[in-house]
Parts: structure tokens; sequence; C-alpha cells
């Protein structure tokens, strides 16, 4: 089987896939960082599928006998104001931040790399123009602008996902422009080209899969941004809102006890660390593994 | 005949002089209309953010208890009857008249307000800047001369945690410690509340200010309120700027002539400054610029977090209250500050470094 995954003339396109995803991931798994974010990346996404078998209590279910009770055996991260169990909240808060990343990841990636793709392959007046619009984007502060579009659109969890994708795709922009320009008047293109491929095949089947492992590397890196982020939206109330348990909102529930119930606002920030530490660990494997020149400018 | 060639060549050096004077005005006013550009794409978006995103522009300034006159007025006066691009271009001459509108929640001129609110913010960022180069430079120098010793790897943690750790977060851990628990630092707002209003705002920053009234203890409280908030801003400041200060250390470090200087004998002291340091000086201005500029950023979640009266506090409150003309000028202002500093940076780099001069 190994043989056959690094056999040097792999005899159809499945197997040199396959192949390369193997030597990828072998690679990852000598780098003990790697290891440790992939497996914290693992337990979040564990969580949020098995968020109900992993939970002890519910995560929306008031006790109010039981309010702001330290950390202790039953409930080992305590209870929030209205007795509910911060563990079974952080544990389903996962489902939110899981799909926050995914939903900003798959909509700002391919736009980013569409306009980039398109800027780099027709140059021109069209680099101008769309590189234009990516610069002013990437010079405005992200948060901020985050801020401003969800103050237009309304608090919500649907409005921040688009409010921080609108901010993170121009930097896939220029990722994916650098990359096409360096190989689109390489030879293979002007073979595809004279073959009588049109300018969208070209981009969509020849330049767009060349760009997508610097892609995987950058949104990997810049997840923790994205948790951040929508932690901070839903710190000041404009993200997912109540009862939701979303780790953001759940740290602004817990400021008015900060001094004598720590563990109500602490609780979810050690959540988020932990997870914004896993993608950054895993972002740097992958870079070493998938874009070694990035890793040697670091 | 003997001269032609010397004249030719003083020609060529004259023609060469005036090439490169035209080359650098070219230069300058293609920066101009870069920087011009930005400032437009800025306005393009908050008139945006404020005329096409909402459904009803108008209701999001009057509010939905607005009688139908007044919501026809406001819709007359906001000029929504026109088109977009009419619009668009009365909206740019409002603001380069400095015309933000009013702020529904103070009753005030947007403008005024940020006037108002923005030196507490720059005072914060200012100090919180400071402490970072201050710290984080000879900490990036130490890591990167001492590869793989303890600081090294603190220097390693730190850059993580910077990534990942939320500024809010650690802004309410730092007030329960510091405030509540240890009681090293005072607590939230920007003097006691005893001091609150005596000051006469020159400058609008406190430290400034007391120091001229010579009220000294006014000066200390403000100090006392300003060091935990800034020194937040500044662990992420510190974080970003030790590790790029290592890695640019690095470069050099590793270059020949360190090398030659060390095997003529140089003292290692002066190899790490004189040599090794001198030259990544050009290339850590551009890195505290866009830090300083981040912190103007960061600021937003550590006001919210200390009820420190700066623009962040003032854009939060801003957007629960819906109050569109602030969050749109706040956002403008923060945006354009953000815009400057980066570009300003950039012409330092290009003044100081002649390799990118051209």
């Amino acid at each position: 089987m190994i043989d056959w995954l690094l056999d040097d003339s792999p005899a159809s396109r499945l197997q040199a896939n396959l192949g390369r995803a193997w030597r990828v991931w072998t690679a990852l798994l000598r780098n003990p960082l790697a290891v440790v974010g992939a497996l914290i990346v693992l337990v979040l996404v564990v969580m949020a599928i098995f968020a109900p078998l992993i939970a002890p209590y519910s995560p929306v279910g008031q006790d109010l006998a039981n309010r702001l009770m330290p950390p202790s055996a039953e409930h080992w991260m305590g209870t929030d104001e209205l007795g509910r169990d911060i563990y079974s909240r952080v544990v389903y808060g996962a489902r939110i931040t899981l799909l926050i990343v995914t939903m900003v990841a798959v909509i700002a990636a391919p736009i980013g790399l569409v306009v980039g793709a398109v800027s780099g392959y027709f140059g021109g007046w069209v680099d101008r123009v769309l590189m234009g619009v990516t610069d002013i984007f990437l010079s405005m502060p992200k948060l901020i602008l985050a801020l401003a579009f969800v103050a237009a659109l309304g608090p919500g969890i649907e409005n921040a996902i688009i409010a921080i994708a609108i901010t993170a795709w121009p930097v896939y922009a220029r990722i994916a422009r650098a990359e096409t320009i360096t190989f689109r008047d390489s030879e293979f293109i002007s073979a595809v080209r004279l073959q009588g491929a049109s300018a969208t095949r070209v981009i969509l089947r020849h330049v767009l899969p060349l760009c997508a492992s610097s892609t995987i590397v950058r949104v990997t890196l810049d997840m923790a941004g994205i948790i951040l982020t929508a932690a901070g939206l839903g710190f000041l109330g404009l993200g997912a809102q109540p009862p939701l348990p979303e780790w953001g909102a759940m740290i602004s529930r817990g400021r008015n006890f900060i001094l004598d119930q720590w563990w109500v606002a602490t609780m979810p920030g050690f959540a988020i660390i932990l997870v914004s530490l896993g993608f950054c660990f895993l972002g740097d494997g992958l870079r070493d593994v998938l874009d070694p020149k990035q890793g040697e400018k670091q | 005949m003997a001269f032609e060639p010397s004249t030719g060549a003083a020609n060529a050096r004259i023609s060469m002089l005036a090439g490169r004077a035209i080359e650098s005005a070219a230069s300058v006013f293609r920066f101009a209309i870069v920087v011009a550009g930005t400032f437009l794409g800025l306005l393009a978006i908050t008139f945006f953010i404020g005329r096409v995103v909402p459904i009803d522009p108008v209701l999001s300034v009057v509010g939905d208890r607005a009688t139908q006159e007044v919501y026809e007025a406001a819709r007359q006066a906001m000029g929504l009857d026109r088109p977009l691009i009419v619009q668009f271009f009365a909206y740019v001459g409002d603001v380069l008249t400095g015309d933000l509108g009013m702020s529904i929640s103070t009753g005030r001129p947007v403008v005024d307000d940020l006037a108002r609110v923005f030196p507490a913010t720059l005072e914060m960022a200012t100090i919180g800047i400071i402490i970072g180069v201050v710290l984080g430079v000879p900490m990036g120098v130490v890591a990167a001369t001492h590869q793989g010793s303890w600081i090294d790897q603190v220097i390693r943690v730190l850059g993580l945690l910077g990534y990942s750790v939320p500024a809010f977060w650690l802004g309410l851990v730092g007030l329960a410690v510091f405030y509540a628990g240890l009681g090293w630092v005072a607590g939230p707002g920007r003097v006691d509340i005893f001091y609150d209003g005596l000051l006469d705002p020159v400058t609008g920053l406190y430290l400034v200010d007391s120091v001229i009234a010579g009220e000294w203890d006014i000066f200390w409280n403000a100090l006392d309120h300003l060091m935990l908030p800034a020194s937040i801003l500044g662990f992420f400041s510190l974080a970003y700027i030790a590790r790029m200060t290592r890695s640019f250390m690095l470069d050099q470090l590793g270059q020949e002539y360190v090398t030659t200087a060390r095997v003529k004998g140089v003292s290692e002291r002066r190899v790490i400054w004189r040599h090794a340091f001198y030259p990544i000086r050009i290339q850590l201005i551009t890195v505290i610029g866009l830090s300083y500029a981040a912190l103007l950023e960061g600021s937003v979640m550590i006001e919210t977090v200390f009820s420190w009266p700066g623009i962040g506090n003032y854009l939060t409150t801003a957007l629960l209250t819906a109050d569109m003309n602030a969050v749109l000028g706040a956002t403008l202002v923060i945006g354009a500050v953000f815009i400057m500093i980066n570009k300003i940076s950039d012409v330092l780099y290009r003044i100081l470094d002649p390799r990118a001069r051209r």
C-alpha cells in the first residue's frame, strides 16, 4: 500500500494525488507542534459533532438553585448566573465557533482566489482595478470594518459571518495573484490555451488548483484571527445572540462577576485561546510542509 | 575639439540629474495619487455601509417610531431621492468640509464628539507602543543572539499568545488580578471619580494636561489608571515587535559581513549593535508603525473593558444604540488614522533606505 502511494511514476491521477497527500501527512507527523495543533482542531470538531453526548448538562437548562457555583466535581467549570453548566456551554459553543470559521473560509477563500487569479491571469487594467479594490480593503483596519458592517446589517451570527468574510478575502486575492503571475507565462498554460481552452477553463482547471496549497496554509493561519474577531463581536453583543453559548458572548456575561466569580468569564476564554493556538500550530506545520519558501522568510 | 567629450559628459550628467528630479517628482505624484485613492476608497466603503447596506437608511437614522412627516423630511434632508453617485459626491463633500452629521445619542455633531474622545485613545495607544518598543526590541535582539535560550523560548510563546489571546479577555483577567486581587493599579476609567472634570482640556491628554496645570496628584492618578490597559495593549505590540526584531536580526547575523567583522576582532557588542542592528532599524520603523496602527484598532476592545472614554468606547456605544452617523464617523477616523500611519511609515522607509528610493 505504502509502496503504491510512494510510487515515483504513478499510473493514475488518483494515485498521484493520494501519494502527495500521504507525503504531506507523514511530514506533518514528524512535527510535534503540528500534531498537537491537529489534535486540538480534531477535538474541536469532535466536540461540535457529538456535543449532546459529551456535554453532561443542557447548554440552556437553567438551575437557579445552583447559580454561580465555583468549579466542582459536578460542574467542573462552575455554573453561570442562571445556573447553567459552563462546561456544557463551552462544548456546545464549539459548534458555533466551528460554524463561523468554516463559513468564513468557505465564503472568503473562493472569492479571494477568483479575484486574484483573474487579476493575475489577465493583467492590464483588469489587474489594476481589482488590485486597487483589494489594496483598499487591505489597508483598512479589519475589526473596525467588521464592526461597521455588522452595525449596518444588524447583530446576529449570519451577519457576523458575512462581515468577517468581507474583511478576510483580500489576503487570498493577493496570494492567488502572486502565484498566478509566476506561472501565467509557463509552457503548460500556453499548451492548454493552444488546445483551445477558454480563459474560464484555464483559470478554474489549471490556475486555481495550483494556488490551493498556499491558500490552505494561509486560511489555517488566519483561523486564529477569525476566531478572535468573532469572539470580539460576540463580546460586544453583535455576534451570536443569547441564549446561544457563543464563547465571546459568555465572557461578556461573566464580566459582571469577574471580581468574585472569576470562572464565569475566564473559562470560555481558555477555550478560545486553546483553539486559536491549535490552528496556529497546525498552520505553521502545514506551511513548513506545503510552502517551505514562506517558512524561511518568517 | 578636445573639450567635446567632457562637455558631453557634463551634459549627460545634467540630463541624468534632471531625469532623477523628474523621476522623484513623478514618484511623489504617484504616491499622492495612491494615498488619495485609498482615502476615496475608505469613503466609498463607509458610504456603502451607511447608505446601501441598510434596507432603509432613513429608518436607521430617525428610528422606527418617527412619524411619516419626520421620515419624509429626513429622507429629503439625507438626499436619498437623488441618484447614488450624486449622493456619494455630496457625502465626500460633507466629509471634506468636516461634516459627519449629528449623533442621535449625544445630540452633538459627530466631529465634535470625536475630537473630544480621540485624545484618550491616543494617550493609551502611545503609552502602549512605548512599552512594546522599549521591551520588545531588546528582547528580540537577545533572542536572536542567544538562539534556543530561555528568552528565545519566551518570545516564541509570547508571539503565539499574541495571536491567540482575546484582548478583551486579557483585560478582564488583568482587572481581576491586578486591580481587585493585588490592588497594584487603579480600576476602570481615566482618573478617580473625584478628579473628574478638574483638568482644563488643553491637549486632551491627561498626562500632558496635568503637567501643564501643575496638578501632580492628577498626573500620578491618571498614570495609575493608564498602566494596566496600556500594558495589555503593549503586550500585543511587544509580542509582534520582538518576533519581527528577532527574525530581522537573525537575517543580519547570518550575513558574511558580520562574520568578517567578527574575524577582524570587533567586539561582540559592537558586532550586534553597530553591524547587525544598525541596518535593521529601517525595517523596524515599518513594523512599529504597523503595530501602532494595530493598537488603535485593538483599543476598541480594551476601552470597552476599562470604560475608557476613547474612540473605541464611543464606537461600541454607538453600535449598540444603532447611531449610524457616529458609527460611520468613528470608522472613518480610525480608518483614516490607520491608513495615514501606514503611509507615513512607508514614506519613512523610502527616505531612509536608499535601495527603496527608486
